[in-house]
């Protein structure tokens, strides 16, 4: 397990919030998905050998939303 | 696909100003050059222009089984389109682009309290290398155990221990504190706070999110999207809305056969200032909150500390600094200088914490201990005792002075008894038999505990009551110079707890007010537990507000913001939904239609937007630097 936290550009539109969350969820392996809509961070738990913190940010960026910067940390 | 919705969110701005540019044209060929033919194709293309981003907004949310406020636009713009209603699909495409961005300016302006904080995080630090080398990383990239060198006037990049090196920091960011204070190795010291002089090299201890500082920013980003219950109902609210505003322009369309009516419906529908009325409040809120060094944990924290109306204080570290110190020095016969540097020697030779207030004071004085002194035997419970053939030094409480037959004249036992009565520990120092020094040691009260309960009172708190593990009599003597209602002494930490849940037994919404440390099972059990001082871990945890800065000003400050915070968003909602009802009105009438419609919308979202902008600014604070000197005098 690890946890991502991936920053957006500006967030704008609240949903644009639900958009992001319901994407992300639905991949395999994500789990609690929290997205910061003032802070325009997207946090999540992925299991990484089902899903990967590129994939998440790819998802993200096909909804049309630039991600500037992902981070990993390895959940103990 | 991807590539041109990331083209497009990149150029929405200037495809927003291409629309206004085409629409310009379109007006001038119309009523200037009455050249009706161009004016249609302009508006043509600004409807084509417009409508694309908000049609592949639309697509994305569909694809994710969201019904999306631009799916009801770009419904409403393909039917204008359809009936020939260019003019409209492009005022209504100009007008909720145009929207759009006046929204994510203001809204910039609403977060902008929480940026600067988080710009105030570290991002590169000097990682100590072999040979002493240094180069700079990433802070992202340090490690636990890393070495750091940290020069004057840098910042610092970690949570850590000084291992080389003393300096000067200025905690602002943490504590709230910018007097400098000094450290040296084996000392802690925390990112983001300041060297203002000295090189230090730190071993880290954590970096990036888990440092305190770390932990306070993620906070804060978390508050400001953790909605209260005003803001979670209409989120609801908006996602069945939006489908049923859909549901309901068809319906229109079958009964009236009316399509341009139906599709007027869509737009009016469109739920704009709902969905952003409450939430913006908060986030306005909470970030005039973290400016001022008040962390509120989301929206339901002040919400429901905006309900509180009695206030349970702890004492000893809360409405007072919980630091000894000397309140008055008598002196009898000899020069006082020379008495309080022998009694700073004896002190010295103790670790008892009203010695320590001692030693402090006569440092702050620049009184040197005096040396020479004969061995010193503790008498426990008393105090200190020294002699040698000619010279007998006596340093404690009255308990020693007595039992040594001490000479105490009327004077003198007036002075010590009027210290007691003002709720002081008195340290007496006689000299060979003689009462030579009184002194008065106090846990001070903290500088704006008076005025800050009495703003919280003129607020609208009905009860403040004081809870201390303190004996009666210095208890009441500090409720006495406080608009206290209720003290109750002589309590152990679960005696607090039970005084918490018989408040709220009685009907009372309750907040604790407490150094977060041994007070944890009454700040968790409080309606809101305020955690007053550092920020450490756990008043991080324990606590729905947390003051960094340890004053009373930041409370009544905190209920104050709470309260316009919670009339903010009440506002907001009203607005949100008069605009609604008014525009249905409108729409019966026949006064309004697809884009004065629209016009209305945008118009009603910037209005909740500038309303709570008005909480940024609000600052209730009267308290001024002068009566922080006076009172610290």
């Amino acid at each position: 397990m690890a946890k991502v936290i991936l920053q957006l550009g500006e967030l704008t539109c609240p949903s644009c919030m639900t958009k992001i969350q319901k994407a992300v969820q639905n991949q395999d392996g994500v789990s609690n998905v929290k997205v910061l809509f003032n802070a325009g961070k997207v946090r999540a738990d992925i299991d990484e050998s089902k899903t990967s913190a590129e994939k998440l940010s790819k998802v993200i960026t096909d909804l049309g939303y630039e991600v500037l910067k992902t981070k990993v940390k390895e959940l103990a | 696909m991807t590539k041109l919705n990331i083209w497009i969110a990149k150029h929405q701005n200037k495809m927003t100003i291409l629309i206004a540019i085409l629409i310009g044209l379109s007006l001038v060929f119309n009523y200037l050059m009455h050249f009706e033919a161009a004016a249609t194709i302009f508006m043509i293309l600004a409807s084509i222009v417009g409508a694309i981003p908000v049609a592949l907004h639309a697509f994305t949310a569909l694809q994710n089984k969201v019904i999306s406020i631009e799916l009801l636009v770009t419904i409403a713009v393909v039917g204008a389109f359809i009936i020939g209603e260019y003019e409209e699909s492009a005022v209504v495409t100009f007008l909720f682009l145009f929207g759009n961005y006046l929204e994510q300016k203001t809204l910039e302006k609403t977060r902008s309290s929480v940026k600067s904080l988080t710009k105030m995080a570290p991002t590169m630090a000097e990682l100590v290398v072999e040979n002493g080398q240094t180069e700079m990383v990433d802070v992202d990239d340090l490690d636990e155990g890393d070495r750091v060198l940290v020069k004057t006037g840098g910042q610092i990049p970690v949570d850590g221990k000084i291992v080389q090196g003393t300096g000067y920091m200025n905690e602002a960011s943490i504590t709230g504190e910018s007097t400098p204070i000094k450290k040296g190795i084996g000392d802690k010291v925390f990112a983001g706070s300041l060297t203002d002089n000295g090189t230090i090299t730190v071993e880290t201890t954590s970096v990036g999110e888990d440092t305190t500082f770390g932990k306070i920013i993620e906070l804060v980003e978390e508050a400001q999207d953790s909605q209260s219950p005003a803001a979670r109902f209409i989120d609801k609210f908006a996602t069945y809305y939006t489908p049923a505003v859909l549901i309901i322009g068809i319906l229109v369309w079958i009964f009236t056969k009316d399509f341009p009516l139906a599709i007027t419906v869509l737009v009016l529908g469109c739920p704009g200032a709902l969905v952003i009325g409450a939430p913006v409040s908060n986030v306005a809120g909470i970030g005039n909150g973290a400016k001022n060094g008040i962390l509120m944990k989301g929206g339901n924290a002040v919400n429901t500390f905006a309900q509180v109306d009695t206030l349970v204080l702890d004492k000893t570290g809360t409405l007072t600094t919980g630091k000894m110190s000397v309140t008055i020095v008598d002196n009898f016969d000899g020069d006082k200088e020379k008495l309080l540097g022998l009694l700073t020697a004896v002190e010295k030779t103790s670790n008892h914490p009203l010695g320590q207030a001692i030693i402090n004071y006569a440092e702050d004085q620049n009184i040197k201990p005096a040396s020479g002194l004969p061995t010193l035997d503790t008498v426990k419970g008393q105090g200190l005792v020294g002699q040698t053939d000619d010279f007998k030094i006596l340093v404690g409480n009255e308990k020693l002075m007595k039992a040594n037959q001490v000479n105490i004249n009327d004077l003198q036992k007036k002075i010590i008894e009027q210290r007691m009565q003002a709720g002081d520990s008195v340290v007496s120092m006689a000299i060979n038999q003689e009462l030579r020094l009184v002194v008065g040691v106090n846990d001070q009260l903290r500088f704006d505990a008076r005025e800050g309960l009495q703003a919280l009172k003129d607020a609208g708190l009905k009860k403040i009551v004081m809870l201390t593990g303190d004996n009666k009599l210095a208890a009441q003597r500090i409720a006495a110079k406080l608009p206290i209602d209720e003290v109750h002494a002589e309590l152990l930490p679960e005696d607090k707890v039970e005084f918490v849940k018989q408040f709220q037994a009685q009907g009372s919404t309750v907040a604790f007010v407490g150094d977060g440390i041994n007070d944890s099972p009454s700040l968790a059990t409080a309606d809101i537990g305020i955690g007053m001082g550092t920020g450490t871990d756990v008043a991080i945890e324990t606590s729905d507000i947390i003051l960094v800065k340890s004053s009373f000003d930041a409370l009544a400050h905190a209920y104050i913001l709470a309260k316009k915070t919670v009339a903010n968003t009440k506002e907001n909602i009203v607005i949100a939904v008069g605009t609604v009802a008014l525009l249905l009105l409108g729409l019966i009438v026949g006064v309004i239609h697809m884009g004065s419609g629209m016009f209305v919308h945008e118009l009603s979202i910037l209005v909740v937007i500038f309303n709570a902008m008005r909480l940024i600014r609000n600052k209730s604070s009267k308290l001024d630097t002068d009566q922080v000197l006076k009172t610290a005098n």
